[in-house]
């Protein structure tokens, strides 16, 4: 601390007007002369008002009550208690002043009020510091204490600042001290207007108190009160709707691979969820290895784990249908048991590999942080895996649509033995099918790793949400597939503020159950013929 | 009153009089041989035997509406859990004023969540007979409201699986909540005695293991009463082909729910039995795992066998407990590898097995001596 405080002053001493120093030596004093937190919050204010940069080392010293009085003169040094005695340092150039006695000196005490109004007196200070971050945190500091003596240094501020944005901040700083000063009513209403303007939660609870009683101020205080409440309930519903949407991507990730198997095959694969789990893990498996053999491309491990978690789990895929589900083709139930003791087999495989406690996966740089889009606050790593899902998707209908499996699968699907007698081998189809639904799995399990534990147990929270966002779709409807999940995600969302997570969870449960009451084939039901009854 | 109708064939008279005698035998056994004797069964035994008794009479529940009806419900775990439950509250409510805090009128977690008295659906479960009526009503009602719905949309196959699934799920999670009163994530434990007997006591858990005997045997014997009658033939017809019984004028969704009714209240009442025997319920009975396990106690034992099913819930259980003491981590794997290849290679189960190769067999001799007496005996014989 002290050798920080030499260091600026030093810097000081070189970049400040030398003169200074006199001029602040009877106000550094005048700190440690009044008896009691009032005195020393006057002189506080006198010495921002010098709007002197080298007053700043000595206010912070005294926030941090480092500040003590040599009973003897008056004077004020910061003191550093060494046992019974005091190593005393000249608050202003850092000089060793000697010692002094326990007895012989009394600390500046500090309360809260005091280190607010400290707080403000700094702000004030470095209004006109060379750094943008430091101006900003000055204005922004002014705006929160409301600083009434600050608005001649902001004045002075506003005039030399080049910045716009961080004029505009000065300007709400001044507006928020105005408000708190003694100013006629035209420039308090002028003041409020500039404060509504800002319109975030901290502009509200400056403007609120205004709100109340009569008269122009109490008028367009008011107005900016209400304006500013629209304006956040807009973000806090655009807000719930992104975290609706995020959650729904997720779920849409981990059903995509369902509509797969079960849509288009009609396989009810209960270890659907630990293909999404060994995605994740491949996940882990990618980025210790970039660790070890390629750090200088960490920060992409997750572009080049994406297709290992797609071989991965879609040979996985293939492995399983054509040792166990093959077998079962037309007997749904027997697959559901066949599957489900797959999924035992799959997670104890993993606890006993890996461990059963959560994996560390890590996030690449630029997948972290958020961004302010008009004032809600959006992370980016849903953002990403938003896009990602949707991405996910249409490359899947992309699929279906324009290669040539994608036509042999919807063939084998509509009608398997024509399609066989056409030529088209149906057994490679549906192990490859099969491997496509399971491998979609395993990307969506990169994308969950980012967001979710990463832990034997991983799929089983997806399975039974993925089997309702498909069911809930219909049946091999991808675009019901993206309908549902998204939907689900956002009521889910909109229900958690009324009725706590878990209750919102089982509301969706329960909806969904009595909607499939309505439509049992879902919101987009396959009309037609092919249709089993 | 016991008809061949209701004992069945060979293997069904043998399953009754097993539980019959073993109700009998545990306790004199347990009371008048001392240790070191040949026939002498520990209570830790006797214990653990009521323990998957109570499953037994769960995965017969199962088999009534998977085997002899097509419904296979992923959610039977919670109809148990249910049932636990009640009788859980009864317990807590006789802890009375020797719980922790001591309070003579609300369980301990209630007393720790400051509530000042107790919920109204907490009413009259300080009276054992209601406790045991509802062992029986709540899953009962749960699954009449659930199966009205499902059966009536023509919700089927899979799709049924897995909404059942979903309500167990949905369940477990609104357990695992303190503002439910059910004591959150702890559950309901500490339970001190059921109608005044010690339920620490040697001769109260040789007594439960009885009762859960003759109870296991008494569900299967209704059990046998429904699927011997006419309803049960509609019921089969139902499984083989749901669309052609409609046609026939069946109401089919009646029958489902009939059935689907009695098969839960049976689970409940296993639940009851189970709860005392472990002195605790909590909300991770509702796992829809635990649900699924039972699916395959029954898978193993033969579907549409009845007793197999329960015969399998002692194997599958034997097993887990042998295989777990000297190998937990291989118990996953022994059960996942169980699902697989009773699928693939048991269809039937084992008792399924051995009783098709059994009829087979008779079948077989049977054409032999119609082919040798030319006919002369035919129709003296009731088919089976």
């Amino acid at each position: 601390m002290i050798a920080f405080l030499r260091g600026m002053v030093l810097l000081l001493m070189l970049a400040g007007p030398a003169a200074a120093q006199s001029d602040l030596r009877p106000l550094i004093d005048a700190l440690g002369a009044g008896s009691g937190f009032d005195a020393t919050e006057r002189a506080v204010q006198a010495l921002a008002a010098t709007g002197d940069p080298a007053a700043a080392p000595v206010l912070r010293a005294l926030a941090d009550g480092d500040l003590v009085t040599r009973t003897s003169d008056g004077r004020v040094f910061v003191g550093e208690r060494d046992g019974r005695t005091y190593a005393l340092t000249d608050a202003l150039t850092g000089e060793d002043a000697g010692e002094a006695a326990r007895g012989d000196v009394d600390a500046i005490r500090v309360n809260n009020r005091l280190r607010r109004a400290v707080t403000a007196a700094m702000g004030s200070l470095t209004l006109q510091s060379p750094s943008i971050r430091q101006r900003m945190n000055a204005a922004q500091a002014i705006f929160s204490a409301r600083d009434a003596e600050a608005i001649e240094a902001l004045d002075a501020a506003i005039e030399a600042e080049t910045v716009l944005s961080v004029a505009n901040l000065m300007r709400q700083a001044r507006a928020a001290a105005v408000l708190n000063s003694d100013r006629p009513e035209a420039e308090k209403v002028e003041a409020a207007r500039i404060v509504a303007a800002r319109g975030d939660r901290d502009a509200l609870v400056l403007l609120a108190p205004y709100a109340e009683g009569e008269g122009e101020l109490a008028e367009a205080a008011s107005a900016g009160v209400s304006a500013i409440q629209s304006r956040l309930t807009l973000i806090d519903w655009a807000q719930n709707v992104f975290y609706g949407l995020s959650l729904g991507s997720v779920l849409l990730l981990a059903a995509i691979g369902l509509a797969v198997t079960f849509g288009v095959m009609g396989v009810i694969n209960m270890a659907h969820g630990e293909m999404v789990m060994i995605g994740a893990y491949t996940t882990f498996v990618v980025q210790g290895l970039m660790r070890a053999h390629a750090p200088g491309l960490f920060d992409y491990s997750l572009l080049f784990a994406l297709p290992a978690a797609f071989l991965v789990a879609g040979a996985i895929g293939v492995a399983i249908e054509r040792g166990i589900i093959r077998w079962l083709y037309g007997r749904p139930l027997e697959t559901l048991l066949a599957t489900w003791g797959v999924s035992l087999i799959l997670q104890q495989a993993t606890r006993s590999w890996f461990g059963a406690s959560n994996r560390e996966v890590s996030s690449p740089s630029w997948m972290s942080g958020t961004i302010d889009v008009l004032g809600a606050q959006l992370t980016l790593n849903r953002l990403v895996i938003i896009f990602f899902s949707l991405a996910v998707l249409l490359g899947l209908m992309a699929v279906m649509r324009w290669t040539s499996f994608g036509l042999q699968m919807r063939a084998a699907t509509q009608n398997r033995r024509m399609a066989a007698a056409m030529g088209i081998r149906t057994p490679w189809v549906d192990a490859m099918t099969f491997g496509l639904g399971s491998g979609i799995a395993g990307l969506a399990g990169v994308a969950l790793s980012q967001i979710d534990n990463v832990s034997p147990n991983l799929g089983q929270s997806y399975i039974i949400d993925s089997f309702l966002v498909v069911v809930f779709g219909g049946v091999g409807s991808l675009w019901g597939t993206l309908t549902a999940a998204m939907s689900l995600g956002v009521v889910n969302k909109f229900l958690e503020p009324y009725a706590g997570a878990v209750l919102a969870k089982i509301l969706v449960l329960v909806l969904v159950i009595l909607f499939i009451q309505k439509r049992p084939r879902g919101l987009f039901a396959q009309k037609g013929r092919a249709v089993e009854a | 009153m016991i008809t061949t109708r209701l004992l069945g064939n060979w293997g069904g008279r043998a399953f009754v009089a097993i539980l019959v005698l073993a109700a009998i035998f545990m306790p004199l056994s347990n009371a008048f041989l001392s240790p070191g004797d040949a026939l002498y069964v520990p209570t830790t035994w006797v214990v653990l035997l009521g323990r998957w008794l109570a499953f037994a009479l769960l995965a017969l529940a199962l088999d009534l509406v998977w085997g002899y009806c097509g419904i296979l419900s992923l959610g039977h775990g919670a109809f148990f859990a249910l049932g636990g439950y009640a009788i859980g509250m009864h317990m807590m409510r006789e802890i009375g004023p020797r719980g922790v805090y001591g309070n003579p009128n609300l369980p301990d977690f209630m007393v720790f969540l400051n509530w000042s008295e107790l919920p109204w659906y907490w009413w009259g479960f300080g009276n054992f007979w209601f406790a045991a009526l509802m062992t029986m009503l709540v899953p009962g009602a749960l699954a009449f409201v659930f199966g009205w719905f499902a059966f009536r949309s023509r919700v089927t196959g899979v799709y049924l699986s897995i909404i059942t699934q979903a309500m167990t799920f949905a369940l477990m999670l609104a357990f695992f909540r303190n503002e439910m009163g059910f004591g959150g994530n702890n559950g309901l434990t500490d339970f001190r005695d059921v109608l005044g007997f010690d339920l620490r006591a040697r001769e109260t858990r040789v007594a439960l293991f009885s009762i859960t005997a003759l109870a296991l045997a008494t569900g299967y014997l209704v059990a046998r009463a429904v699927v011997t009658s006419k309803l049960g033939l509609v019921l089969v017809a139902i499984r083989d082909a749901e669309s052609r019984a409609r046609f026939l004028g069946y109401r089919v969704e009646r029958f489902k729910l009939f059935v689907f009714t009695l098969s839960a209240m049976m689970a409940g009442v296993a639940g009851a039995l189970y709860v005392p025997q472990t002195g605790i319920i909590n909300p991770g009975e509702f796992a829809p795992a635990n649900s699924i396990e039972a699916v395959i106690w029954v898978a193993v034992g033969g579907r549409g066998t009845l007793w197999g099913a329960a015969v399998g819930a002692v194997l599958v259980n034997a097993a887990k407990s042998w295989l777990t003491g000297f190998a937990p981590g291989l118990w996953l794997f022994a059960l996942g590898g169980l699902f697989v290849a009773v699928t693939l290679f048991l269809p039937r189960g084992l008792v399924g097995t051995v009783e098709h190769g059994w009829s087979a067999l008779t079948e077989r001799r049977r054409t032999a001596r119609d082919e040798k007496g030319a006919g002369e005996d035919l129709a003296s014989k009731p088919a089976e």
